[in-house]
């Protein structure tokens, strides 16, 4: 782990340095790089090696800038000009940006005939043996080295030699393919794997227009957070196996959610068209994920889209409307003596869901009620203990976090508990046999997939999956935040909480929730760590909860 | 600014209306008597066509072609499919097995699908191809009995498009 | 009683060979000429527009077993035109006053059938008069039934509920009570002349004096060249003021307004189609039709032709072997066709007229009515009253 991960610089007494970026003075604190001065100043610098995360190498050289220091006098200090401001003497030479450090007193130009000259060379060097790949390579329409070319870029080439031939569809790992032609060497994916994932496998060999990037003899990139290297790569050398040719990514539309396979709660970007879903790449959160996420979590979304999810309500395995389904589950949950019904929701429901789970026990009468635990090894990075993505949520709103279950299967199993509602768990896994399901009157089960407990629902309920709902959850550092709807749901198959709600009216509760948002005022007026909360307030960047009184938001 | 229009003064025969009316009808008798003699410059298709007369760069049936060396130049970049205004083209694209003997180009179209129905016959499918691997050639006369039949398939527009020779071969080089 | 004895009781032959030739109008002659006129609307607008017009739909041989189909210069069109509109969908709106909307139709059908009872379009066929109703009022009766037209273009305007349509049947309505004044007045001086109303009188009287367009033309030549111009000039005044009326009576561009398309999409009979819509085609072209018959009747002599005599004849070329009734029956033959062949010229001369002149403004289309063919018309019966009187 490093410093990038870890929240917002402490407000510690870091001395201001002032600034002359492109005529203007500003304060940045000390030990800022250059580049982050200009970008911070809103003057972009063209770059490929350098990345907020990484440490600086400087050598893409794309992201030459003008230097100036202070004139100093006779007695070594810097001479004022008339603004009070130090008159600067600017250098011949150009400096990379990103690897200086600024310094008091210190101008820069991100602009200049000086600069545009460099870049334009910089580029066409780049280019050089850089292959006409752009039709079928993934990375276009999201390449730095496209974008670039044509800001800086010739438009033709004045190189005649032959290009430099290098190894092409190379297998370096389980999940990567790699390109060396298109590798313009920038080694922010061997700094990745050196000083984020800790897996030093990659490295250059050969000199000048030879190098070529590779894994060390014998080992191979198959760490669990190699994907974030395509993500990084600013061109196209690395390639994700899952995503290669599957989509030009222009036709991509990107939705901000979270994760849900863990409680870490990392920030994603789902990509999708037409109703599919192509990939998922993390999203930037300082709170939570920094810039990355595990492969392990990334590709676990082809679920989604798999041939057997349930698309229509199914009454005793015949398909009904939802209207009939609703009707029938809240009459067999009802015929039942509120002592011999239990219900299990997951910690892998939003907290709306789960809001709304709560509520649908109360109007039932139930008092039997859990979630499944999934303890699990993490990493110690970005894959937390806990597999479910809200444990916090359920603990916050009144489910209880394992401590029944055994109660309610020993119920199940003797006979007790005649009617059980499964939502979004198989009830298998939470220590009932199949066969005493089988024997139940009624077991309503919601579910966006087929697993052992779904053939012996009475009402079986298709839902909606992570990027096919809107919703909220906490993660395990406390931080409430959003999923948001990328594809809509196949089939007949609805949101869970508009199910829920259906449920309840029908059982009749209240009803008086008509939108996602009003579920989740009704939540925050009822649970006091949620109170002045709502759901835009969440924000893309989510709300870190004081669990025990109100939520802390000045952080943003 | 107002502009008022000046209108022509007219004499009685103007006036009356009868002369140009009869001009009128001398001048549309002269054409009926052309007409009905035969002399009319319609064509009459389809028994007679203007196909060999249509200029090189007409612009028929959106179709795919392959190379003298029978590669199919499109490698399924999607950039038609996403400039098709009426959004007529859809691609499946697919990687290239090793086995291939065009391995290095790596990509190619699984499925490419054009919606006849929707083509707009505009050509900026083969405008914007870096391949050059879609023409618009002279086939105007696409027509079927199902809308099935009216979605040009790969094979299809393969068929349709045949060989184009003589274009950049970016592939076949040394590399 | 026998058969033949009854039925040539002078009642019963009456009614039998009214039927007779109620039933050849209607279907020898009305039907045919309409399916005739619109494919000679497609033909004529063709040639004058320099295309080709219909020219496949023919004799499909092949079907019965020919190498090839015959297209027959297109004539196929004539049958698969009706054929067509009555195979297709008859669509009704969902808020139209349903009664009206279905009478509409067959009131713009019917009185142009109406008119053709009282116009002679023959001499006579074994002595039977070639006119199914030979009144005494018949140039009124023609006026009273083809301003009944309007009736069927207002109420379709009306009861389609649709503000094209209603548009079209109010400038239809205007349009007409405008121009019949002039049409009526314009033949006034033909009565003046004639002292008859009766049309099959008025074809006799031009039989003997010369046809009306330029009477005294032939027969009684007891009047000088002076007094034949004189005589002239009103019946040509007369003439062109009917014959525009006519246009405008029968909604024919340059009149056409209440079908005007640019403004009105259909006009009146926008919400209609199928049938509905075929009556009204069939309806506007039976009017043409009926509109030449009287024109022809008053002006060109109706079935008459110099030197060709008429069914009472029993002169045939000067033979003398051949049966007593062969003459007339072949001059009654010959009469007929003439009439309809003169109807035809017209029907080609409203064509040829629809697509030489532009459609006339609304204003302009008043005006004329009005102000100059109201007042004209009138002065033209004083005129012919002078001339009258100067000849007598």
């Amino acid at each position: 782990m490093t410093t990038t991960a870890t929240p917002a610089q402490p407000k510690t007494e870091v001395p201001l340095l002032n600034v002359q970026v492109d005529g203007e003075w500003r304060q940045f604190p000390k030990g800022t790089r250059l580049i982050e001065a200009c970008i911070k100043s809103g003057q972009y610098v063209p770059h490929y090696c350098y990345h907020p995360k990484l440490s600086s190498p400087g050598n893409c050289r794309m992201c030459l800038v003008q230097l100036g220091m202070p004139k100093l006098g006779a007695d070594r200090k810097p001479e004022l000009g008339e603004d009070g401001r130090p008159i600067l003497n600017w250098s011949p030479r150009p400096a990379i940006s990103c690897a200086t450090e600024i310094s008091e007193g210190m101008g820069v130009r991100t602009s200049g005939p000086l600069v545009e000259e460099c870049r334009n060379g910089v580029m066409e060097f780049l280019l050089i043996n850089h292959p006409l790949d752009c039709p079928i390579c993934d990375q276009a329409g999201e390449c730095r080295l496209q974008e670039f070319s044509v800001e800086y870029g010739k438009g033709e080439s004045r190189f005649l030699e032959e290009k430099v031939k290098k190894p092409k569809r190379v297998d370096i790992g389980e999940r990567i393919v790699l390109d060396d032609e298109r590798c313009i060497m920038c080694s922010r994916c061997i700094r990745f794997m050196q000083e984020v994932a800790h897996d030093d496998v990659l490295g250059f060999v050969n000199r000048g227009s030879h190098t070529t990037l590779t894994v060390y003899p014998g080992k191979r990139l198959d760490n669990n957070y190699s994907l974030n290297t395509v993500d990084i790569c600013p061109v196209g050398a690395l390639t994700s196996k899952d995503f290669r040719f599957r989509m030009r990514v222009w036709f991509l539309k990107e939705t901000k959610s979270i994760d849900v396979n863990c409680g870490t709660g990392s920030n994603i970007l789902i990509s999708s068209r037409e109703g599919i879903v192509h990939r998922i790449t993390p999203r930037e959160n300082d709170f939570v994920n920094s810039c990355w996420m595990p492969d392990s979590h990334r590709l676990n979304f082809h679920y989604l889209h798999d041939e057997d999810r349930l698309k229509t309500p199914l009454v005793k395995s015949a398909p009904a409307t939802w209207t009939d389904a609703i009707s029938t589950a809240a009459a067999q949950l009802k015929s039942h003596e509120p002592a011999r019904i239990a219900m299990i929701a997951s910690a892998r429901m939003t907290n709306e869901e789960l809001f709304l789970a709560r509520r649908l026990a109360t109007a039932l009468g139930i008092e039997q009620f859990d979630v499944l635990p999934r303890p699990q090894e993490g990493d110690g990075f970005l894959i937390s203990n806990d597999g479910n993505p809200n444990t916090t949520g359920a603990k916050l709103l009144g489910l209880h976090c394992g401590g029944r279950l055994s109660a309610i299967a020993a119920g199940v199993a003797s006979g007790a508990i005649r009617g059980l509602l499964v939502l979004g768990e198989d009830a298998t896994q939470c220590g009932i046999a199949e066969g005493d399901l089988a024997n139940l009157e009624t077991l309503v089960v919601v579910d966006i997939l087929p697993n052992k407990t779904t053939p012996h629902a009475t009402v079986l309920l298709p839902a909606s999956g992570f990027a096919e709902k809107r919703g909220s959850m906490i993660n395990l550092a406390g931080r409430i935040q959003r999923l948001n709807r990328a594809i809509s749901a196949p089939g007949l198959a609805r949101d869970d909480w508009e199910i829920l709600r259906d449920l309840i009216v029908a059982v009749g509760g209240p009803n008086g929730v008509y939108s996602i948002e009003e579920v989740f005022r009704a939540m925050a007026a009822e649970t006091p760590a949620l109170t002045g909360l709502s759901m835009a307030g969440i924000g893309d960047l989510g709300v870190e909860l004081a669990l025990d009184g109100a939520p802390r938001r000045a952080e943003i | 600014m107002a502009f008022v229009v000046q209108r022509p003064k007219l004499n009685l025969a103007e006036k009356l209306y009868l002369p140009a009316v009869l001009g009128g009808l001398l001048l549309t008798i002269r054409h009926f008597f052309k007409g009905a003699a035969g002399r009319n410059v319609t064509m009459q298709y389809p028994e007679v066509k203007w196909d060999d007369h249509l200029p090189e760069w007409y612009r028929g049936a959106p179709t795919l072609v392959a190379d003298e060396w029978g590669r199919e130049r499109c490698v399924s970049c999607q950039l038609c499919e996403f400039i098709c205004p009426p959004r007529a083209i859809t691609i499946t694209p697919e990687e290239i097995p090793n086995s291939d003997p065009w391995a290095k180009v790596e990509k190619r179209p699984k499925e490419f699908e054009i919606d006849m129905i929707r083509c707009i016959y505009c050509g900026l499918c083969e405008e914007v191809c870096p391949e050059q691997a879609i023409y618009l050639r002279k086939d105007y006369s696409i027509t079927g009995y199902t809308r099935a039949e009216m979605k040009h398939d790969k094979a299809k527009l393969y068929e349709l498009g045949g060989v184009k020779a003589g274009v950049v071969n970016k592939w076949n080089e040394k590399k | 009683m026998d058969i033949s004895s009854f039925l040539f009781q002078p009642s019963v032959f009456l009614i039998w060979t009214s039927l007779v030739k109620t039933l050849f109008i209607l279907f020898g002659a009305i039907l045919p000429l309409v399916s005739l006129a619109v494919f000679a609307e497609r033909k004529v607008s063709a040639f004058i527009q320099d295309r080709v017009g219909p020219n496949r739909v023919g004799a499909p041989t092949s079907l019965v077993g020919f190498k090839k189909d015959y297209s027959l210069w297109g004539l196929g069109q004539m049958v698969a035109d009706p054929i067509k509109l009555l195979l297709k969908e008859n669509f009704i709106p969902k808020s139209v006053n349903k009664f009206y909307y279905y009478i509409a139709p067959k009131l713009t059908m019917i009185p142009p059938l109406l008119v053709l009872a009282v116009i002679p379009f023959g001499s006579s066929f074994l002595g039977v008069p070639m006119v199914i109703a030979n009144v005494d009022i018949g140039i009124l009766f023609v006026f009273a039934v083809s301003s009944l037209g309007v009736y069927g273009i207002v109420l379709a305007g009306w009861a389609s509920n649709s503000k094209y349509p209603f548009l079209g049947g109010i400038r239809s309505s205007s349009q007409m009570i405008s121009y019949e004044l002039a049409l009526g007045l314009s033949v006034v001086p033909i009565f003046l002349i004639c002292g008859t109303l009766n049309l099959s009188q008025i074809v006799d009287w031009q039989v003997k004096n010369g046809w009306l367009i330029a009477p005294f033309a032939v027969g009684g030549g007891s009047l000088s060249l002076v007094q034949r111009v004189l005589l002239w000039i009103p019946m040509v005044i007369s003439f062109v003021i009917f014959l525009v009326s006519m246009f405008a009576e029968t909604n024919r561009t340059p009149f056409d307004l209440p079908e005007a398309e640019q403004e009105l999409i259909g006009g009146y009979h926008t919400e209609y189609s199928s049938m509905g819509f075929a009556l009204f085609f069939l309806g506007e072209y039976a009017a043409m039709i009926a509109g030449s018959g009287v024109i022809v009747t008053l002006f060109f002599g109706g079935w008459s032709l110099p030197f060709i005599p008429d069914g009472s004849s029993h002169w045939l070329f000067g033979l003398t072997n051949i049966p007593d009734w062969l003459p007339g029956v072949v001059w009654g033959f010959v009469n007929i066709n003439v009439f309809f062949a003169k109807v035809s010229l017209f029907i080609f001369f409203f064509i040829w007229v629809r697509w030489t002149v532009p459609r006339f403004r609304y204003d302009q289309l008043m005006k004329l009515g009005w102000i100059y063919f109201f007042e004209i018309a009138l002065a033209n019966i004083f005129l012919a009253a002078l001339v009258l009187v100067y000849i007598k």
